[in-house]
């Protein structure tokens, strides 16, 4: 069988446009552009005519000023800018994972109990802190603004982003874990050792347990032991509740209305990861919609090889004066002749030479990218894919923000 | 390509090492090459003879990707030996085994620890319950890196298995609190085995042993959370170390002609007589195009000199390592190594 050089492209125009879209997820590893990709496709979702909230996890200053967010108070606003014409509109978030997590708290116990699991200092480690509460209450946050959405019908498409974790796995498994962990059977374990009730677990589980909780105190300290039990027993209301909720909000990312974007850079460890993710999405049954290759290289002259360039420019020479204040200076030295630029026909053959030696430098990496590229979609043929050229600068307004919806969309 | 070109303009100033650091911690943003710069740490340590652990704890398999070795368990092993004697050893420090051997030495459980893993205590503790993931991996660092070499020396008044340790860290975004965190537990837990070894660790990272060191690229964003992370770590106590910048890419262009492709005042007539000696028959388009690739390459160049302003304000030492054309593998560990001792980072 013939080996596919060119995947299929990701059209995210049409991916964005597709009515039956309900929920975009951004992901990748860290520093690919992920947030900036989840706010640009809602942008250009909304000049589109969707009605669009997008939820981002902790943007550069930046791009949460081009969307007007300046507070994190964890409420969609909407954002002033968007094409009108089009009926479309666009509201953003930051989230905020503590207060969400209050939010959460509030809604499924009594006020008095609520206050109580508030002021615990257990709850408040873990809703500050715990490794994975980011990814759940992203994912959390997700559940509330589908719900919203259906609600109120205010929004038609919403597009979210994903933490930053230690593994860009995580927010698909956090959500899981904690529901397993607060219904599970060692915090009912640990809620109630001197109840009446633990003889029937020591039954259960055989005589490990009581060594286990003796060591638990001796580990934890009586006290942090006492924390957490407090904690469980006024969250006892919610038990059923969260493991509920982590399975629907599991169960809304299979759904066929969701689409899963996956971001990654043209080097060999962003894409690394982006195969994981590809992977795991596919073991998983969730819907991937494709894969952007972003911050390509493009050439203005792309016939001309790098090979050539660089013997062109050696043609050329270069004057031995001009090459000053180039390549590698010596510590001490004169570090520039930018004032005194060398006579004029030196100074245009070694800028003639320049040109032609930068060029091949891009074309070296342009190379690089594109085998990196082609080599992920060799080993994941069928994923539609877009590579998006690099921007000359960061996005630092909307109309920024939309050259790289622009970009996504026809690249 | 072993030089560290510029933008440098000869300002690196040469870090002194670190006097009576032994444990090294690099973080930066994602996507920065941390992991690339531990471990080029680690092999400038060895390469002087030095008996270095290189820990990481994200669970990533960085070091096995990085240097070439097949994944690491959470043992240690030895990945690689230098001609001087020195040796690094990996570790993938894995929370739960690091929970199973601390049980295993302060409490001698044998079956009790199987007890706990079934009930689901082990998972409690390092996936939910809060800070004490990051409690366990930071702890197995502080065990290895005062364990001394002759397991009988147990007052450690002989020589350490290890002359330093180099710790691959969280990120930048995370690395404050990722290294605080003994502090938040030791708040949770007034009393217990765990209060006290949050202590030790404590005292560990905010003392002279320990110094973080930065690894950004000359963005915007990774240097932004450089600054701002150099801020929060000497406001945590901890010792900051050397700014890494890696990824410096050659400058092809001389500074003149990147101020006139800058201010657009380049004489494009003249370049006709010198491009056609290059023999390559570029018409008007492809001038053009060429012209405006060196363009994007000078704004490049003005928004790393920028970007390196920032950095080198900080007054931290600065290091530049060289962007590596062909990625990084075992061969090009050893090369930044080689530069980062050259600059004086060892």
């Amino acid at each position: 069988m013939a080996t596919r050089r060119t995947a299929e492209r990701l059209d995210v125009d049409a991916l964005v446009d597709d009515p039956h879209t309900k929920i975009l997820v951004c992901c990748g590893s860290g520093g690919v552009g992920k947030t900036t990709a989840a706010a640009a496709m809602a942008l250009r979702a909304a000049d589109r005519g969707r009605r669009v909230v997008v939820l981002t996890i902790d943007p550069a200053r930046r791009l949460a000023q081009s969307l007007g967010l300046v507070d994190l108070d964890n409420t969609p606003r909407p954002v002033i800018g968007v094409h009108t014409a089009s009926a479309g509109s666009l509201d953003a978030m930051m989230l905020d994972m503590k207060r969400t997590f209050d939010d959460v708290v509030l809604a499924h116990s009594t006020p008095d109990k609520a206050q109580q699991i508030l002021a615990n200092p257990f709850y408040q480690a873990l809703s500050t802190s715990f490794a994975g509460t980011q990814e759940y209450m992203a994912m959390e946050k997700l559940g509330q603004l589908r719900a919203q959405a259906d609600r109120e019908g205010r929004w038609d498409l919403i597009v979210v982003d994903t933490p930053p974790s230690r593994s860009a796995l995580d927010f698909l498994d956090a959500p899981n874990r904690l529901g397993l962990f607060l219904d599970g059977r060692f915090i009912r374990l640990i809620s109630a050792p001197a109840r009446a009730s633990g003889r029937v677990y020591l039954k259960v589980l055989g005589a490990g347990i009581g060594m286990a909780s003796t060591v638990l105190t001796k580990v934890l300290g009586g006290q942090m032991l006492s924390d957490v039990q407090t904690f469980v027993a006024a969250l006892d209301s919610m038990f059923g509740g969260f493991r509920e909720r982590a399975d629907l909000t599991y169960g809304l990312l299979k759904d066929r209305g969701t689409a899963f974007v996956v971001v990654a850079t043209p080097e060999r460890d962003a894409l690394r990861e982006a195969a994981f993710f590809v992977e795991r999405l596919a073991a998983d049954d969730m819907p991937l919609a494709g894969v952007v290759v972003n911050r390509l290289q493009r050439l203005a002259v792309p016939e001309l090889s790098r090979g050539r360039a660089l013997a062109g420019a050696e043609l050329i020479g270069i004057p031995e004066e001009a090459q000053e204040g180039a390549g590698s200076p010596d510590e001490a030295g004169s570090p520039s002749t930018a004032e005194d630029p060398p006579g004029r026909g030196n100074a245009a053959a070694a800028l003639a030479a320049g040109l032609l030696t930068v060029h091949a430098s891009l074309a070296e990496l342009a190379a690089r990218q594109d085998r990196a590229t082609t080599a992920f979609s060799a080993g994941h043929p069928g994923v539609p894919m877009v590579r998006v050229p690099a921007l000359s600068h960061d996005v630092h307004d909307l109309e920024s923000l939309r050259e790289v919806g622009h970009a996504l969309a026809s690249s | 390509m072993t030089t560290p070109p510029s933008p440098v303009r000869g300002s690196s100033r040469p870090a002194q090492s670190w006097p009576g650091a032994r444990l090294h911690v690099v973080t930066g943003k994602g996507g920065t090459g941390k992991t690339t710069v531990a471990a080029a740490l680690a092999v400038a340590l060895a390469a002087q003879g030095q008996r270095v652990l290189l820990a990481e704890v994200e669970g990533r398999q960085g070091i096995s990707q990085t240097l070439d070795v097949a994944p690491l368990a959470p043992v240690e092993r030895r990945v690689l030996s230098t001609a001087r004697g020195g040796e690094v050893i990996g570790l993938a420090v894995d929370a739960k085994a690091a929970l199973l051997e601390y049980l295993q030495i302060f409490y001698r459980l044998g079956r009790a620890g199987g007890a706990l893993e079934r009930v689901g205590a082990i998972d409690f503790a390092t996936t939910i319950a809060p800070g004490v993931r990051d409690v366990l991996l930071i702890g197995k660092v502080f065990e290895a890196n005062r364990r001394p070499l002759d397991p009988a020396d147990k007052h450690r008044r002989g020589p350490r298995m290890y002359d330093a340790v180099v710790l691959d860290a969280p990120p930048t975004g995370r690395v404050v609190h990722f290294l605080s965190v003994n502090a938040e537990v030791a708040g949770l837990a007034k009393v217990g085995p765990i209060r006290s070894q949050a202590d030790s660790i404590t005292r560990l990272l905010t003392s002279s042993q320990t110094v973080v060191h930065l690894v950004t690229l000359l963005e915007e964003m990774p240097v932004q959370e450089t600054l701002d992370a150099i801020d929060e770590l000497a406001k945590g106590g901890f010792r900051v170390g050397a700014v890494v910048v890696n990824q410096v890419r050659d400058q092809v262009l001389p500074d003149w002609a990147v101020e006139e492709l800058l201010d657009e005042r380049v004489d494009t007539a003249a370049l006709a007589t010198p491009l056609a000696r290059s023999g390559l028959r570029l018409d008007p388009t492809a001038v053009a195009g060429l012209l405006a690739e060196a363009r994007g390459h000078a704004e490049r160049v003005a928004l790393e000199a920028e970007q390196l302003a920032l950095v080198e304000d900080t007054g931290r030492p600065v290091l530049l390592l060289p962007y590596l054309s062909d990625g990084v593998d075992s061969t090009a560990v050893a090369e930044l190594a080689e530069i980062l001792t050259d600059q004086g980072m060892v």
